[in-house]
C-alpha cells in the first residue's frame, strides 16, 4: 500500500499539492505514480515565469518505462522549479512528497484546491488500479 | 494462470515486483532497476532464466540434425562444451528464434532457446527432426540463472567444490561443462563476464540464495533489457522475428554460408537476399534529454525505418537504440518523436562492454 500523506490535496493524475502560505503551492507526484512509472531518468520542469491553467500539461517525467505528461493540478504562475532534478531525477523515487517535488506554483484562484481529491478520496481512487 | 518458476517463492521474498512475461510470472525488479544494472557493471548480479527452454538434441545423426536445422555451421565445434550462437530460420529466411548450441560430443548437443518461442520452436525442432535419427528432449527437469558481472568469477566458488573451481575458472568465453549436479556456461546476455548455471529444480533455490547471501544482487528483467540492450545484443520478437532475415538483424556473422554445400533451412532464401540487399540493424545514440523507444520511426540516407529496441542507458547517461533501417546510412538519422524530429548519431549497433563505453561510428 502506498503512502499517501494526509496533508496534501492529490489530483487523479497523480500530482500532489502542498499549500505553503501566501497563496504558492509546491506539485510533486504520488508516491504510487512513481512505483507505477519506474525509476526516473530525465525530467522536464517548466520555467519560472510560465502560466499554466488547471489541466495544462507542464512537465514531463520520463522513466525507464515511459514518458508521462504532468498536469498543473492549479492554475497559475511557475516561481519556483527544483533544479536538484536535472542531476539526480531518482529523487523523484526515493523521496516523492520531500526533495522530489516539482515546482511550485502561485495559484491564480486558490477555490481550485476545492477540486483536487483529500488523502482519503486518492488513496480509494488508486486502491482500484 | 501464468507459470511459474522454482524461484517464484524467492523473488516474492526478495520484494520482487512480479510480470507477466509470455505466460511466465517473472520479476521486473526488485526495487531500482537502474541500480541492479549498475550491479552488474560494477560488481555481480543474479538473474533467473529458468523460463527459458532447455533441449538436448542425441543420437547418431545428431550432428547432421543440427547442420540442417541451424544457419550457423556446429561442425565448427569440436572441443567437448563449446557453445555457438545461431539463429534457427524458416525456408523464406526469416529468424524463428536465436538460440546458443552446446557441443558435449557428436552425438549430443544442448539447446537453449527462448522462452517465449517454446511452442513453435518445438514444433520445429520436431518436424525438422523427421528423417534424422536424433531424438529430441525438452529437459523441464532443470532450472537455470544466469550470474554476470566483473565480480561473477569470485561469486560462483560458492556453487563449487575447491577442484571444480580452479577448472571453471579456467574456462573461456561460451563454453559449458557439467560437474556433478551443475552445468556451468561462460555465457551470458549482459556484455559483462559470468556463467549460465543449469542445476535440477530442486536445487536451484539453494544455488539462489547462496549467491545472496555472498553479495550477489538480485536483478529482473528491467536491468536485463538495459544491460543486453547496451552490449547491442538482440531481443527476439523485438529486434528480429519470423519476418526478419539474420543479414537485417546484425546477424549475418552467426550464418554460415561456408562449407557451400552445407544445406540449411534458410540457405537459399539467404543467398537472394544477400544478392539484393537487405536493410541494416545500427545503432542510435541521442546525448539530449529524452528516451529513444521501440517503435519510433527513423529517417535515414536511405529512407525510413523503425526503432526495434530503445532505452535510457543507465552506464552511459543518455539514450541508445537498435533500429532497422535501408540502406545506406549515413551518419546521422532523423527519429519522430513526440512530435518533433530530433537528430540523432549512428553507430556501430553495440555502446558497452566490460562496464566501458565501446560508441563507435558505423
Amino acid at each position: 500500500m502506498s503512502n499517501v500523506p494526509t496533508e496534501l490535496k492529490y489530483a487523479p493524475s497523480h500530482e500532489w499539492v502542498r499549500n505553503e502560505g501566501n497563496g504558492i503551492f509546491t506539485v510533486g507526484i504520488s508516491e504510487h505514480a512513481q512505483e507505477l512509472l519506474g525509476d526516473m531518468v530525465f525530467v522536464e520542469l517548466p520555467e519560472e515565469g510560465d502560466t499554466f491553467s488547471v489541466g495544462d500539461d507542464c512537465a514531463v517525467a520520463e522513466s525507464v518505462k515511459a514518458a508521462s505528461d504532468i498536469y498543473a493540478p492549479l492554475s497559475g504562475e511557475i516561481v519556483e522549479v527544483n533544479e536538484e532534478l536535472e542531476d539526480s531525477p531518482e529523487t523523484v523515487n526515493n523521496d516523492p512528497y520531500g526533495d522530489g517535488w516539482l515546482f511550485k506554483i502561485k495559484a491564480e484562484d486558490e477555490s481550485e484546491l476545492n477540486n483536487l481529491l483529500n488523502a482519503e478520496a486518492y488513496a480509494a481512487s488508486i486502491e482500484d488500479e | 494462470m501464468a507459470s511459474k518458476t522454482p524461484l517464484y517463492d524467492a523473488h516474492v521474498a526478495a520484494g520482487a515486483k512480479m510480470v507477466d512475461f509470455h505466460g511466465w510470472d517473472m520479476p521486473l525488479n526488485y526495487g531500482s532497476q537502474i541500480e541492479e544494472h549498475h550491479a552488474v557493471r560494477q560488481h555481480a548480479g543474479v538473474f533467473d532464466v529458468s523460463h527459458m527452454t532447455i533441449v538436448d538434441a542425441t543420437g547418431p545423426e545428431a550432428k547432421a540434425y543440427l547442420r540442417h536445422l541451424l544457419a550457423n555451421d556446429v561442425a565448427k565445434l569440436t572441443q567437448p562444451g563449446k557453445a555457438l550462437y545461431t539463429g534457427m530460420l524458416n525456408e523464406e529466411g526469416g529468424v524463428i528464434d536465436d538460440l546458443i548450441v552446446y557441443y558435449f560430443a557428436d552425438d549430443s548437443y544442448r539447446l537453449v532457446v527462448n522462452s517465449a518461442t517454446r511452442d513453435k520452436d518445438m514444433a520445429w525442432l520436431m518436424k525438422q527432426a523427421g528423417e534424422f535419427d536424433v531424438s529430441v528432449t525438452e529437459r523441464q527437469e532443470f532450472a537455470m540463472v544466469a550470474l554476470q558481472g566483473p565480480e561473477a568469477e569470485e561469486k560462483v566458488a560458492v556453487l563449487l567444490s575447491d577442484d571444480q573451481y580452479g577448472q571453471v575458472k579456467q574456462m573461456k568465453p561460451f563454453f559449458g561443462v557439467q560437474h556433478g549436479d551443475v552445468f556451468v556456461a561462460t555465457t551470458g546476455y549482459t556484455g559483462e563476464k559470468g556463467y549460465e548455471i543449469i542445476v535440477p529444480n530442486e536445487l536451484i533455490v539453494s544455488v539462489w540464495d547462496k549467491l545472496l547471501a555472498n553479495g550477489v544482487k538480485p536483478c529482473g528483467l528491467g536491468a536485463r533489457d538495459t544491460l543486453r540492450l547496451e552490449a547491442g545484443l538482440n531481443l527476439y520478437g523485438q529486434d528480429m522475428d519470423e519476418t526478419v532475415s539474420p543479414l537485417a538483424a546484425n546477424m549475418a556473422w552467426s550464418v554460415a554460408f561456408e562449407p557451400a554445400d552445407r544445406d540449411f533451412v534458410g540457405r537459399a532464401a539467404l543467398e537472394q537476399q544477400k544478392e539484393a540487399g537487405t536493410e541494416k540493424l545500427i545503432g542510435l545514440v541521442m546525448e539530449d534529454k529524452g528516451v529513444l523507444r521501440a517503435g519510433l520511426k527513423v529517417t535515414v540516407d536511405g529512407g525510413e525505418g523503425v526503432i526495434t529496441s530503445g532505452t535510457f542507458s543507465p552506464t552511459l547517461g543518455y539514450s541508445i537504440a537498435l533500429a532497422r533501417v535501408p540502406q545506406p546510412v549515413g551518419e546521422t538519422a532523423q527519429v519522430e518523436m513526440r512530435k518533433k524530429m530530433v537528430t540523432v548519431k549512428v553507430v556501430k549497433p553495440s555502446f558497452v562492454r566490460n562496464g566501458q563505453a565501446v560508441v563507435k561510428p558505423l
